[in-house]
């Protein structure tokens, strides 16, 4: 399966651990990812507070460049997915809005017909490489390893299409697939803030608490994410949640792409997992099935 | 009687133009049809952050109350976290109306926008500069902006990162950064905002 892929500012940046686990184990899943030629920023949710026109025009030349390609557009972090999805329904659906972006993109001789489809890596790697193929390649299966599934906001909302926005079950199915153990982990959806953090941290180190609570208390020994802006959050932010609420989190939060190559037995390096501020000693553990 | 005696708005208070500005973004005409259910207040993770809860403020677009409504905390609260928009049983956009009413009070120089501005602002120069965002660029002139003295706190998870490596301090622009600019600037000049 070949697929152009959208890295995203954060995987040079504050989700290279990200990036780099899923350039180790997207050989293996038998996916190709080719990256989009000179791609640019997705504007974030920055650029809707400035000009509407402008935030779609930044998203469609990523488009337009991706559809040169005649491949479908994947990408891991969660921002950048709505923006493109919602940018293609919108363009779609508003063609007083595609007039000006098309004006706009023809200044740097582009054109986009509508035509490309966009996916975030978790649904490749659950919808279209499936779980089988997962389950095949686990040769470490991470038994005993309780893992909260955090989903956040953007890759459910506000374009799921097939999936379900209230109770999606995909990231569960997944962890099972590699032999861990999800936790319930109530507050699943939850915002942790996005770039609230930078502007308004009162509000996003209260939801991050939430978070890091429910999972605490459901006996999760690590947090699954699927968003980089949710790893830097929950995870850099952490020592800032307890001096806020003297708290005493000291929870690792790992991209799900990092967890499944530990049960794929990858080498640590290639897996990004010296970045972690709040490391998982999950390897020096010792396997509950294996003592027993 | 002045306006700010009485409690009452009367029909000739309405700020037409400003319910206008909101129906014009796509699918804006949606908000027209709110039944005030409340399903976007019960739904928003940060609606006790809020001084006027999304319903309200919808509500108070709709009888045009432009300066209660764009000097509100509210929209400056709004994580953009699309739960209400999910929800909405009418199909209104609701992040988008608080993005629009962002947009107006920045247009507007409302004192409360001013972090807010300054982060998008300091966010638009460096993609406009690079084509990308650079993270470590974009905190720090954020930080030195709007509050040094907060930046300490902030000091130590920057060097977290930094340890990891997950804060590149270089940056080169992307290829066609010039395209790219001709192209953020027609659509700046077509949206006709900021």
């Amino acid at each position: 399966m070949s697929y152009i892929y959208y890295p995203g500012c954060s995987a040079h940046a504050g989700g290279r651990a990200y990036d780099e686990s899923i350039q180790a184990i997207a050989p293996k899943l038998g996916v190709e990812l080719k990256e989009l030629e000179d791609w640019n920023c997705c504007g974030a949710t920055a650029y809707m507070n400035v000009n509407e026109v402008l935030s779609f025009s930044l998203t469609a030349r990523n488009l337009a460049l991706a559809e040169k390609e005649n491949k479908p557009v994947c990408t891991a972090c969660s921002a950048c997915y709505t923006n493109l999805a919602k940018t293609n329904v919108y363009l779609h659906k508003f063609p007083e809005l595609k007039a000006k972006v098309d004006t706009a993109l023809a200044e740097a001789n582009l054109t986009y017909n509508g035509n490309v489809e966009t996916k975030h890596f978790l649904d490749v790697v659950v919808t279209a490489i499936g779980l089988d193929k997962v389950k095949s390649l686990v040769k470490k299966p991470l038994s005993g390893l309780k893992v909260a599934p955090y989903y956040g906001c953007q890759i459910l909302r506000p374009l799921s299409g097939e999936k379900d926005p209230e109770n999606p079950v995909m990231l569960e199915q997944l962890l099972e697939a590699i032999g861990a153990t999800p936790t319930k982990f109530a507050l699943k959806t939850w915002c942790c803030g996005g770039s609230l953090m930078g502007t308004n941290d009162a509000v996003a180190l209260r939801l991050c608490r939430n978070l890091l609570m429910n999972a605490v208390e459901d006996g999760a020994d690590v947090i699954a994410v699927t968003c980089p802006l949710c790893q830097t959050n929950l995870e850099a932010f952490q020592p800032r949640v307890n001096a806020m609420f003297g708290t005493s989190f000291k929870i690792p939060v790992l991209y799900f792409t990092q967890l499944m190559g530990m049960a794929f037995d990858m080498p640590d390096r290639s897996l990004g997992l010296a970045r972690s501020i709040i490391p998982l000693t999950v390897r020096s553990k010792p396997n509950p099935e294996v003592r027993a | 009687m002045m306006l700010k005696d009485r409690k009452a708005l009367f029909e000739r208070d309405m700020d037409l133009e400003f319910m206008k500005e909101v129906h014009g973004i796509p699918g804006g005409d949606a908000i027209k049809r709110c039944i005030q259910c409340g399903t976007c207040s019960g739904t928003c993770p940060v609606s006790w952050a809020m001084d006027k809860s999304p319903r309200q403020i919808i509500a108070m677009v709709r009888a045009g109350m432009r300066d209660k409504v764009l000097t509100s905390n509210t929209i400056w609260t709004c994580a953009s976290c699309y739960s209400c928009t999910v929800r909405c049983p009418q199909e209104i956009k609701i992040t988008d109306v608080m993005y629009i009413l962002k947009r107006l009070a920045m247009r507007a120089g409302q004192k409360k926008a001013k972090a807010a501005q300054v982060f998008s602002k300091t966010f638009t120069d460096l993609v406009r500069r690079y084509g990308r965002n650079q993270e470590a660029q974009l905190m720090t002139r954020y930080m030195l902006k709007t509050n040094p003295l907060g930046a300490i706190g902030f000091a130590g998870v920057g060097l977290n990162l930094f340890r990891t490596g997950r804060m590149p301090l270089g940056a080169k622009p992307i290829k066609d950064v010039q395209g790219l600019r001709r192209i953020i600037d027609r659509a700046q000049q077509l949206g006709g905002e900021g």
